[in-house]
């Protein structure tokens, strides 16, 4: 129902101050040195994953009963799918199977920046929405947010655990679960910017202009909230890699076959006091790789969302 | 005070009847025949049909929630089908060591973060103050389990000073449950210490600037009582607020740590129960640890007035 001089008009007044904004941001970004280390670690980490099957690795599943429980860097056999046994070096051991651990951590890798991305992009998904519609539909204010008042009282991890028993661990299953209880917090942030950013004169404007609540939603308040989204996403990224090691070391995520941080180190459990490494150097991977995150997290926080930085 | 106690108590009740619908409502959104999966992969025909009309599970879902929320009320969690003995008190038989272990978790935190933070807050900027924001980074991100790990090598395996893992029931003497609740608690407390020193640093930051600081210095009063009695005592409500909101991750704690310690607490009990597919369990220890939280975060809004005279309920 817009007339074409009003289109223009919030064409205008927009997307001109949104570009500005965007550039010196992008730029206060890239000088940030939390953005750089953590984003430098992080790429490694990506590049890693991709390169998995390059660096050195074998299939993570095979096995091989004559190279059990091997010390690192030692020399042994493994049998591949198509029945020959070749020589390779385990560089962080074997487990009790015979498998190599280096491979299963390598290959860990790309599950698990998979579920931390994963987590974070569907969990900003069904918040983003939830919270626009809180934040813009006052009749369905009240009882969503009670719900989510509900859903924050459980605590995060048990959700998880409950729903993967209830769905039986997979890939997606897992990113679910560990999403769900993200939501609340997403939408919380997502109203209450919309509760300020609905009061601001260009929305105001736009309102007067007779602009339909959908096209305010997306164009006028949806940009805004760009930046604080980013600066949570990172951070459910980080807790989302956590959980799902979380969830596979107690052997209620990921079936053990698939190789991530968490099963590794759950199988490394029974024999940690001859061959901790078979936990340490999984274990090592987890650590770094939340903390990368998290470290951006705080750099993307600090440059993008003052206000937030300021509160904590 | 009487009439915030009742309003604040009547506030709580919609969000643990939201919970207890979610909790109920999980089973329910499990693909198949809930009584089949509530009574477990090896159950007969005849338990299942049973299990079917106890429940009414032939009803309506309203009416079902209605029935299982009825003995809620009456405090009957249901039976137990791994452990066959109501959940009830299947959850007060493995309550002491996860209670233990929270409180000497708590104890830890509070006494090492608090002073932490108000030193750093007071030399901010300093050595200290970096210290503590990178130490509170590396918290957040060193998972709970690696950290467990780390220190029954380098403490109980290497060192061997305390036990690797294990319980000892407070009855049997005191020095055996504090000597094996030592290390379990240290690795729960760090994440704990990084979020409370991080929030006590940043609100003793606040009011170290207020004017009533500069008075108190100003008329010579020594700078440790400037800050215990001044700047500490006036950031103490949100200092208690985040100890409140630390309890969900002090829980998700509890459930890993007691697992890799082998400690019989409730943790290690959602855990055994999510692996036998014990749903009523599951569904009990959820709805337990739940109304834990809400009623401690109960427990630190009434205490605000404790800290803060100027709040009048």
């Amino acid at each position: 129902m817009t007339t074409p001089d009003a289109s223009r008009f919030d064409a205008l007044s927009t997307e001109g101050a949104a570009i500005v904004r965007v550039e010196s941001a992008w730029k206060r970004v890239r000088r940030n040195w939390s953005v750089r280390i953590g984003g430098a670690v992080l790429l490694v980490l990506v590049l890693v994953a991709l390169l998995a099957p390059w660096l050195g690795t074998v299939d993570p599943t095979l096995f091989d009963a004559a190279s059990r429980d091997l010390r690192p860097g030692k020399t042994g056999e493994i049998m591949t799918l198509e029945g020959e046994t070749i020589q390779h070096t385990f560089l962080m051991g074997s487990d009790s199977f015979g498998r190599d651990i280096y491979s299963r951590v390598i290959f860990g890798t790309q599950v698990s920046l998979i579920v931390g991305v994963a987590t974070a992009i569907v969990s900003l998904a069904l918040g983003i929405v939830l919270g626009l519609l809180s934040g813009y539909l006052r009749w369905l204010d009240g009882a969503l947010m009670r719900v989510m008042d509900g859903v924050m009282a459980i605590p995060a991890i048990l959700i998880a655990i409950a729903l993967v028993a209830m769905w039986k661990g997979s890939l997606l299953t897992v990113i679910v679960a560990i999403a769900v209880p993200e939501i609340p917090r997403v939408t919380r942030l997502v109203r209450s910017l919309v509760l300020t950013i609905r009061e601001e004169p260009y929305v105001e404007a736009a309102v007067s202009l007779g602009t339909p609540t959908w096209k305010i939603m997306l164009r006028h308040i949806l940009p805004n909230t760009v930046a604080p989204l980013v600066v949570q996403g990172t951070f459910i990224c980080a807790s989302g890699i956590l959980v799902e090691a979380i969830l596979s070391f107690l052997g209620v995520g990921l079936p053990p076959d698939i190789p991530t941080w968490g099963n590794v180190m759950a199988e490394g459990r029974a024999q940690f006091n001859e061959y901790p490494h078979n936990i340490f150097f999984p274990g090592i991977f987890l650590a770094v790789t939340v903390l990368a995150v998290n470290i951006l997290g705080d750099g993307l926080r600090d440059t993008l969302d003052p206000k937030m930085a300021k509160r904590v | 005070m009487f009439a915030f106690l009742a309003r604040r108590l009547a506030s709580t009740i919609p969000v643990l009847l939201i919970v207890s619908l979610l909790v109920f409502l999980m089973l329910r959104l499990t693909p198949g025949d809930p009584a089949a999966v509530l009574a477990g992969d090896a159950a007969s025909a005849e338990q299942i049909t049973q299990i079917r009309t106890s429940l009414g599970l032939d009803r309506s879902i309203p009416e079902q929630y209605a029935i299982w929320f009825g003995h809620l009320l009456g405090g009957d969690l249901g039976q137990s089908y791994y452990y066959r003995m109501p959940v009830t008190s299947l959850i007060a038989q493995r309550l002491e060591p996860s209670v233990s272990l929270a409180l000497i978790t708590i104890l830890i935190a509070v006494s090492v973060a608090v002073p932490l933070g108000v030193m750093a807050a007071w030399r901010f900027g300093g050595w200290l103050d970096r210290a503590l924001m990178g130490f509170s980074v590396l918290g957040f991100s060193v998972p709970v389990f690696v950290l467990a790990y780390v220190l029954i090598w380098a403490v109980s395996l290497k060192l061997g000073w305390l036990p690797v893992q294990g319980y000892k029931r407070i009855a049997d003497g005191v020095g055996p449950w504090l000597y094996h609740l030592v290390l379990p608690s240290i690795t729960l407390s760090v994440i704990y210490i990084a979020l409370i020193a991080r929030v006590t640093r940043a609100s003793v930051l606040e009011t170290l600037g207020e004017d009533y600081i500069r008075t108190a210095r100003a008329k010579g009063l020594a700078e440790s009582r400037v800050l215990v009695r001044h700047a500490l005592a006036n950031a103490a409500v949100p200092i208690a607020t985040v100890i409140g909101i630390g309890i969900a991750l002090l829980i998700g704690g509890v459930v890993v740590t007691e697992s890799v310690y082998a400690i019989p607490g409730l943790g290690r009990l959602t855990v055994d129960a999510v692996l036998a597919r014990d749903f009523p369990t599951i569904q009990g220890v959820i709805l337990f640890f739940s109304f834990v939280y809400v009623g401690i975060n109960l427990l630190v809004d009434l205490s605000y007035v404790f800290f803060d005279p100027r709040i009048r309920y």
